[in-house]
């Protein structure tokens, strides 16, 4: 299965509010075209992000997962990406452990009004991941989106619960 | 607080393998404030471990995570008793006294460790974690000033610094404090250096790991029928 060039990788792009959610938004506004196996979930702050949620993702089957949140020094919540950076890294190690290729998890920076830097970095990211192949973890599709959904629901009560 | 971290994810995959459900217990008490096997770290390793068994084709592993609020308790352990029927292996994210508890306490199940547990110590600053108590069971903290020589200093010298410290600095690296540095600059500040004109004696190790396990008692506390323990 690796080296498929023809393989569309699943991405999860975990997006902070007030920079990629917004970017990726005005991308779409700007017809940008981008890779559309890409599907985006809203926090309020990638400071939010636990190492957990984005383990999950994994653990359901995507072949790649990206944090996007603010410039350094540009975070809403002061330094929300200062830490989501440092989970990634964590995160990273783990994949290690497990026989996961890191480079299937990436950080990003950028801010809201560079909706054409997202469509970039999303196209980069799909670039990246396709040639690994699919993840080893991977599920059939029906599978994966009864477990992203989850995920979906499951960030969602975290946000709005505050704890996990 | 007793101090841990995680084992590496293949040492404990290797470890479960071979059972069929595995619950992977976390402790709520000094290694939950520690970051290393409280609820949030049970969650993530248990994700790890899911997916690395299921890398070497041992999908059918189930593992699941639960935390209770101390392992080391046996009152505590109670919550646990009820599920623990549904698994054949226990993975404890304690340390080693709630290792032990949970396999005292479940006789039928393997108990396996999910962390090494390092020493007694504090939170230094955010994320470092520094040893300061041996638990020597003689503690002479009184003579040297609040700082445990036996602890802090890589020789255990109790009778002032070797010739390797350096500006402050023990010639083990060049991030730990020389300990005598710190007892005789705290001394200095409170006008008692004269004390380490005599010399101290030897320590008494007869109250530390002599004699195999140590036990303390407190008979005012012990009920008939409630313990302690034989």
């Amino acid at each position: 299965m690796k080296n498929n060039i023809n393989h569309k990788p699943v991405i999860l792009a975990f997006c902070c509010h007030y920079c990629a959610y917004a970017a990726a938004d005005m991308a779409g506004s700007m017809r940008l075209q981008y890779p559309a196996n890409v599907r985006v979930l809203r926090f309020p702050c990638t400071g939010k992000i636990e190492e957990n949620h984005i383990l999950a993702a994994f653990e359901q089957g995507v072949d790649g997962v990206m944090v996007a949140g603010c410039l350094e020094g540009g975070c809403h919540f002061l330094e929300g990406n200062l830490r989501a950076r440092k989970r990634v890294e964590r995160v990273k190690t783990f994949l290690s452990e497990i026989g996961v290729e890191q480079e299937r998890l990436e950080m990003f920076n950028l801010s809201s009004a560079e909706g054409p830097r997202f469509a970039q970095i999303v196209g980069e990211m799909s670039e990246r991941i396709a040639p690994l192949g699919p993840s080893p973890l991977r599920k059939n599709a029906q599978a994966m989106d009864v477990g992203l959904a989850a995920i979906e629901r499951q960030t969602e009560l975290a946000i709005q619960g505050g704890s996990k | 607080m007793i101090v841990a971290d995680r084992k590496k994810i293949p040492e404990i995959r290797d470890m479960v393998k071979d059972h069929e459900r595995v619950l992977l217990v976390g402790c709520g008490t000094c290694v939950t404030v520690c970051l290393a096997g409280g609820e949030r770290e049970a969650g993530i390793i248990g994700s790890a471990l899911r997916m690395s068994l299921k890398i070497i084709g041992r999908e059918a592993v189930t593992v699941h995570e639960c935390t209770i609020e101390r392992q080391c308790e046996d009152a505590f352990i109670d919550v646990l008793a009820q599920r623990v029927g549904d698994y054949d292996a226990i993975c404890s994210l304690g340390c080693g006294a709630g290792v032990q508890a949970l396999a005292e306490r479940f006789p039928g199940k393997a108990v396996y460790p999910g962390l090494n547990t390092q020493f007694i110590g504090i939170l230094e600053s955010q994320g470092v974690w520094t040893e300061k108590c041996a638990a020597c069971g003689n503690c002479r903290l009184d003579q040297y000033f609040g700082i445990c020589p036996i602890t802090r200093c890589a020789k255990r010298q109790l009778n002032g610094p070797c010739g390797g410290s350096r500006a402050g600095k023990c010639e083990v690296s060049d991030g730990t404090d020389c300990a005598w540095q710190l007892i005789c600059d705290r001394a200095k500040s409170l006008d008692k250096l004269d004390v380490f004109d005599v010399l101290m004696p030897a320590q008494d190790w007869s109250t530390s790991n002599d004699g195999g396990a140590r036990k303390v008692v407190r008979e005012d506390q012990c009920i008939a029928g409630m313990g302690p323990k034989a």
